[in-house]
């Protein structure tokens, strides 16, 4: 049955050679590019080919050197974790084909000049490798290392140059993320006490035998280290502080990717391990508080990345909001919400890097008549910039549907509340976004008199709008739009995916066989 | 099985301090902070693994015996991730340092600008001043690095 279960280990192992390979090749700018460019493209082969199987066959399953699930790490890709590795390879390459077209890796005038930075490709091949860990891993303290490489892929990239406001945005950054994962790091030690166990299929049968005071304690002890990571608020306030700072295509797959690998580890948390649901109307005021806190903050800001981090805190709200509801459609709908956001926030960052390339900065009061300049920027940033606000027919316009619906579907006051909610938040985004193309785009062009005029010699490589970083970023938009179009297939198979999260038999049978050990 | 007191209180113990020391300002006292929380969850494995027993060697003794191994596997592991985040925290407060000549952590600017527009209820949303202040003074501290 699992014909394909040997593929499973790839998207982790692939990347970890690639940056080897890469590190070897220091100084070699080409070869770094193409094998970075290799290594994705193969990986990306790969996760379709396992989409495919969990989706007809099941879950694929790997258990490493032959040792059963109680003692050694399992990997497992079903649906929901085929998914998400697909769209973080597709932002990935887009990324790295932007960097690539950039002809540098950052996007950084004082420090690291016009060389390419060596460490740049084998650092981001180790974050992609570290985000597939995560997703393929049965296991909570293989997770837990696969959030540790992740971590330290990112707190790389974060202070890349190494220039003063990255290294003060990359201590917040780096002892917020610490801090979460000790606190993950407690609740793993915590539950193996509790259940002699870390493989998250075998907790999931024991989970169920212990008192149920015990189970509560764990279960907020893992929801706060996941939440910490996913900028859910009130723990959200390091993301708009450390994430504006970094180069373009760097705060590109950051959004995209870090804090929904938070999210992914919370929808395994609420499915597999507590699927009673105990905590569901909590999760539902921070997912509330967490959309309006994240777009009111959204809408104060000047400068487009920070404005772009709010919106990103705000929608992980929505996402929650998913979680929360716990019923297959709002689980269904939060899947598709994350493969969409992942992708438009990823985009709308590119987008800024563009931005940025031509007009010199990102703060949007020194910014103006850029339409004028160049009208293919303003499409490339108009598109995604509706889309985040949900206009119809744009995918975030489907995903928020569907989040409404399985919202009034479940009925009660709480989630009526949360539905209004997150119509505001919707308006409010569509707000923020709008006064920025306004300014950005529309409003008067920047005073001479200020040396504001715009210089895109300024931005490294010649030609502001370049081939090269421009077609990765249409490509990226494409892909967002993409996901519009294939909004009827995807949805069928998110579906599939929650029901199979929310009846835990698939999962639990693939790893522990048809008579399970208790 | 009862759990160690003894190991319950030095890991509490460890883990106060280390939240205490976390939430300085400087970044050495934080990285000790950090250092001293992840020897605190360290110990804490040591208290989930159970009453200390034979070596886990299989074929060698009994099994009923035997410490359990999987705990120390793990802690083995976290201690070796801790030390590489270790590693970088330093290079990151050493870089503060040579920056600054201090490792204490600073204020963001731009949402230090915003509270201040806040408190003088400034709502006008033209900041261009403000923000053109801030960058004259990044300009005037790059060119201070190259002189050095």
């Amino acid at each position: 049955m699992n014909d394909f279960s040997w593929l499973v280990p790839l998207p982790v192992v692939l990347p970890l050679v690639g940056a080897g390979i890469n590190l070897a090749a220091a100084g070699r700018t080409r070869v770094q590019r193409i094998v970075s460019m290799t290594t994705l493209t193969v990986i990306l082969l790969i996760t379709m080919v396992l989409l495919f199987a969990a989706d007809q066959r099941g879950p694929q399953v790997v258990q490493v050197g032959g040792w059963a699930p109680t003692e050694g790490v399992v990997l497992i890709v079903d649906r929901l974790s085929a998914l998400m590795v697909i769209v973080s390879v597709v932002v990935t390459m887009a990324v790295l084909r932007y960097s690539i077209g950039q002809g540098r890796s950052s996007f950084d005038n004082e420090s690291d000049g016009h060389a390419p930075l060596p460490v740049f490709h084998p650092t981001m091949l180790v974050l992609s490798a570290g985000v597939s860990t995560t997703f393929i891993s049965g296991d909570l303290f293989h997770m837990y290392v696969g959030f540790e490489m992740l971590l330290a892929a990112s707190f790389v990239l974060l202070t890349l140059g190494g220039t003063e406001a990255r290294v003060r945005a990359g201590v917040t950054y780096v002892f917020v993320s610490l801090l979460s994962s000790m606190l993950f790091l407690i609740a793993i030690a915590m539950i193996y006490s509790a259940t002699g166990t870390v493989n998250l299929a075998v907790l999931a049968d024991r989970l169920d035998q212990i008192p149920t005071d015990t189970a509560v304690v764990l279960h907020v002890l893992l929801i706060l280290g996941f939440c910490v990571k996913a900028a859910v608020f009130p723990m959200s306030g390091w993301l708009p502080d450390s994430y504006p700072t970094a180069p373009a295509p760097v705060t590109a797959v950051f959004a995209g990717l870090l804090t929904k690998v938070g999210i992914y580890a919370l929808i395994r948390t609420q499915t597999l391990l507590f699927p009673d649901g105990t905590l569901n109307n909590v999760l539902m005021w921070a997912a509330l508080l967490t959309m309006l806190v994240g777009i009111l903050g959204a809408v104060t800001q000047d400068d487009i990345k920070r404005m772009l981090s709010f919106t990103l805190v705000s929608h992980i709200g929505y996402l929650l909001f998913g979680i929360a509801l716990g019923s297959p459609a709002g689980m269904s709908a939060a899947i598709f919400y994350v493969l969409h956001h992942i992708t438009i926030q990823t985009t709308l960052f590119l987008v800024t890097g563009l931005v940025e390339r031509v007009g010199g900065t990102t703060a949007s009061s020194h910014l103006g008549g850029l339409a004028k300049i160049s009208p293919l920027l303003g499409i490339l940033f108009f598109v995604p910039a509706m889309n985040l606000a949900g206009i119809p027919p744009f995918s975030g316009f489907l995903g928020k549907v569907g989040l409404m619906q399985a919202g009034v579907a479940e009925g009660g006051w709480l989630p009526m509340v949360l539905v209004a909610g997150s119509v505001v938040t919707s308006l409010l985004t569509l707000y923020a976004v709008a006064r920025v193309w306004g300014r950005a785009f529309w409003g008067a062009a920047p005073r001479a008199d200020e040396g504001m005029t715009y210089t895109p010699a300024s931005t490294g490589n010649g030609r502001a709008m370049g081939a090269g970083v421009v077609l990765p970023t249409v490509s990226l938009v494409a892909f967002g739009l993409a996901l519009t179009f294939v909004a009827g297939p995807l949805f069928e198979i998110t579906d599939r995916a929650s029901l199979d999260l929310l009846l835990r038999e698939p999962y639990l049978i693939a790893v522990l066989g048809e008579g399970r050990p208790r | 099985m009862s759990p160690n007191i003894t190991l319950i209180l030095v890991a509490a113990t460890l883990l106060g301090t280390g939240v205490y020391l976390l939430l300085a300002r400087s970044i050495v006292r934080a990285l000790v902070g950090f250092l001293l929380m992840g020897n605190g969850i360290n110990i804490l494995f040591m208290v989930a693994s159970g009453p200390a027993g034979d070596v886990p060697i299989l074929d060698q003794g009994d099994p009923d015996q035997m410490a359990d191994p999987i705990p120390q596997a793990l802690v083995l592991t976290a201690i070796v991730i801790t030390l590489a985040m270790t590693a970088f925290v330093l290079s990151l407060a050493h870089r503060a340092w040579q920056l600054g000549r201090d490792d204490l952590l600073e204020d963001d600017e731009e949402s230090a600008r915003i509270h201040r527009r806040a408190e003088e209820n400034d709502m006008s949303g033209e900041s261009t001043d403000d923000a053109d202040v801030i960058a004259a003074e990044f300009a005037e501290e790059d060119t201070g690095e190259e002189e050095r």
